[in-house]
């Protein structure tokens, strides 16, 4: 409205700066979380573990997203888009190709690798808001486009695909969801160390130079080109290794089940868990399974009103998410050394 | 030819209702510097307040300007109550906050007029305008009421002390407040200012779209939209922005085979999308330069 340029000053950055020690867990507390995660499931019910198995996947998603926006600093609503490619690619080579599942997640990390590295190159020109409506566009018409007529043969059109779920190897005495669960662990951990070491590494930093900085990282020499698109490859690959596990683990893919919805969800889990830290993704996971739930159990015709209430009380007492708590946590453990 | 101009007559009207909406996501993000994403709801819940007052028997304008302040009140409440504790958060909680919001006002829509479909009333009837098929006396009147709206903007934020105040607070706050201008309540104003601009789109599109909790979720995509599209700074861009995306919204179903009603939204987008790759900023929206 004003005819002078606006001047956007320094330190005005749409995502803080996070120092890149702060975006993990130390090894001792990292060691315990997985011995819980490997004991626990032989104690409880089926239903339970195929929850636990959905909270890693969720929590896969939204560490892909945290690598994207708290990492590189680039706003993405079009998440839901890549895992509806992860879990279609899983689900049509399984049931057309017959494909064993362990191998279909490597395939749909690169197929979703190379659509996010794509959709990061027009992507480039973009930031901020027109970022966040460019990736919503993509989350609405993935679905319809799975819907098209041309690919009805593959993708099953509305109807979807089901999928079959897979048996324990080898004949050990498991359930298929506990052997599921503990293949679902297995790859979380591996990219959870894969993330957290990207992060660590030259191309980490330079991410995060871009996050705080464009202007600066590109003088300094940092391809801002190239890493802005690698981070949405990446991104889009861990999120379509989610997407496979979770057709594997739900045993069916419908285009409705990957809408904007879903992208949302995978947004508030990012900021619950806080931005920028990728073990509070599985607690942001955690709260996009649990919470509605939960509104649900409270109240039927509130439900949404509920989930509202409790989703700001949580952004009042820690608007940093759980990285905020893990931070009190620590200096408090630290205070009472001390003494 | 004749179906030429019949589409984009066609789009014209839709797209005055994405204009209206995205006049109130431009005077939101003005003020405030983020999109409201429960902006949407806030106006269906103050076009259920209207159509409430209606059902006990207030006229159309008296209900009308009801609603209306008691949108702006709302508008301000939410502010000071919901959003100044989370000033200092980071933008992203601020958007989470959004999305709260829309939850809590959907379902309470949901739960005091429950989900079914509910026809609203139009002030200007619904003959077709000067003959044509196309355009129905409501649509003109919805066209007409966005440009009133529109000029009556750019006159109160261009030679009102209080509309050079509130543009002062939004572009550099620091030497607003330095001035002695009160940047806090000026988001405030902001906020109220939008409700009730959003109020008027609600009870303007609700004619069209009918009265029901989720009958801004289609409306509000397309006016984001077109809001980013004609450049988030300008209220003027945010108008043409609407009627752009009303027209190509329709020729790009009449004219692209294998479009139906489902593919409209993503070719609308991606053109749109077309556009910000050439123009980032929009089309009359101003660069803003970023200090390293």
């Amino acid at each position: 409205m004003s005819a002078a340029e606006e001047v956007v000053a320094e330190g005005h950055e749409a995502v803080e700066a996070v120092p890149k020690r702060a975006m993990t867990l130390g090894t001792g507390t990292s060691l315990v979380v997985l011995a819980a995660l490997l004991i626990v499931p032989m104690f409880v019910k089926n239903f339970i573990i195929f929850q636990m198995t959905m909270l890693l996947i969720y929590g896969l998603a939204v560490l892909a997203l945290n690598i994207l926006t708290g990492g590189s600093g680039q706003f993405s609503l079009g998440q839901s888009a890549f895992y509806a490619v992860g879990a279609y690619v899983s689900a049509v080579l399984m049931e057309h190709a017959n494909v064993n599942y362990a191998l279909t997640i490597p395939i749909s990390a690169v197929i979703c690798f190379g659509f996010g590295y794509l959709f990061g190159k027009p992507a480039l020109r973009l930031s901020g808001i027109y970022l966040a409506l460019a990736t919503f566009a993509l989350a609405t018409a993935m679905p319809q486009l799975l819907k098209l007529n041309f690919l009805e043969h593959w993708t099953g059109g509305v109807q979807g695909l089901v999928v079959t779920k897979p048996d324990a190897p080898f004949g050990l005495p498991m359930s298929q969801d506990m052997w599921l669960y503990y293949f679902t662990l297995a790859v979380t951990v591996a990219i959870y160390i894969f993330s957290v070491n990207l992060l660590r590494s030259r191309s980490g930093r330079a991410f995060m130079a871009i996050r705080d900085n464009e202007i600066a990282a590109s003088s300094m020499g940092v391809n801002v080109a190239l890493y802005k698109t690698l981070a949405f490859g990446v991104s889009a690959g861990i999120t379509g290794v989610a997407g496979s596990l979770g057709a594997i683990a739900v045993q069916f893919v419908a285009p409705d089940s990957y809408t904007i919805t879903l992208a949302i969800s995978l947004f508030l889990g990012m900021v619950v868990g806080g931005v920028g830290w990728l073990p509070g993704s599985f607690v942001g996971a955690a709260f996009i399974i649990f919470v509605p739930n939960m509104a649900e159990s409270i109240s039927k015709g509130l439900s949404g009103a509920v989930f509202g209430v409790l989703l700001f009380l949580v952004i009042y007492l820690v608007p940093h998410g759980a990285r905020q708590v893990a931070i009190l946590g620590q200096q408090l453990v630290g205070k009472l050394r001390k003494n | 030819m004749e179906l030429f101009t019949n589409q984009v007559l066609a789009g014209i009207a839709t797209g005055a209702i994405y204009a209206c909406m995205a006049l109130a996501v431009v005077m939101i993000y003005q003020a405030i510097d983020h999109l409201n994403f429960a902006q949407g709801e806030m106006a269906m819940f103050s076009t259920f307040i209207s159509w409430q007052l209606m059902q006990w028997g207030v006229s159309y304008w008296a209900a009308f300007l009801i609603t209306l302040a008691f949108s702006f009140v709302a508008g301000i409440a939410i502010e000071r109550i919901l959003f100044k504790p989370l000033v200092k958060a980071p933008v992203l909680t601020n958007v989470a906050g959004f999305i709260a919001l829309f939850a809590i006002i959907n379902s309470s829509a949901g739960l005091i007029w429950d989900f079914t479909i509910k026809q609203y009333p139009t002030p200007f009837g619904s003959a077709p305008f000067l003959g044509s098929q196309l355009i129905s006396t409501h649509q003109a009147g919805m066209i007409g009421v966005t440009v009133a709206l529109l000029l009556a903007l750019y006159f109160f934020f261009q030679y009102t002390r209080i509309g050079l105040a509130m543009r002062a607070a939004a572009s550099v706050p620091e030497s607003a407040r330095l001035v002695g201008i009160n940047t806090s309540w000026m988001i405030a104003l902001g906020w109220g200012m939008a409700t009730a601009i959003g109020s008027i789109a609600g009870m303007l599109i609700a004619p069209v779209v009918f009265l029901e909790p989720n009958m801004m979720g289609g409306v509000l995509i397309y006016g984001f939209a077109a809001a980013v599209l004609g450049g988030l700074s300008s209220p003027f861009g945010a108008v043409v922005g609407g009627f752009l995306v009303g027209v190509f919204e329709n020729l790009a179903g009449t004219y692209i085979p294998g479009v139906g009603n489902e593919l409209k939204l993503p070719i609308a987008l991606a053109l749109i999308i077309s556009v910000l790759v050439v123009k980032p900023a929009g089309l009359f929206g101003r660069h803003i330069v970023k200090r390293v």
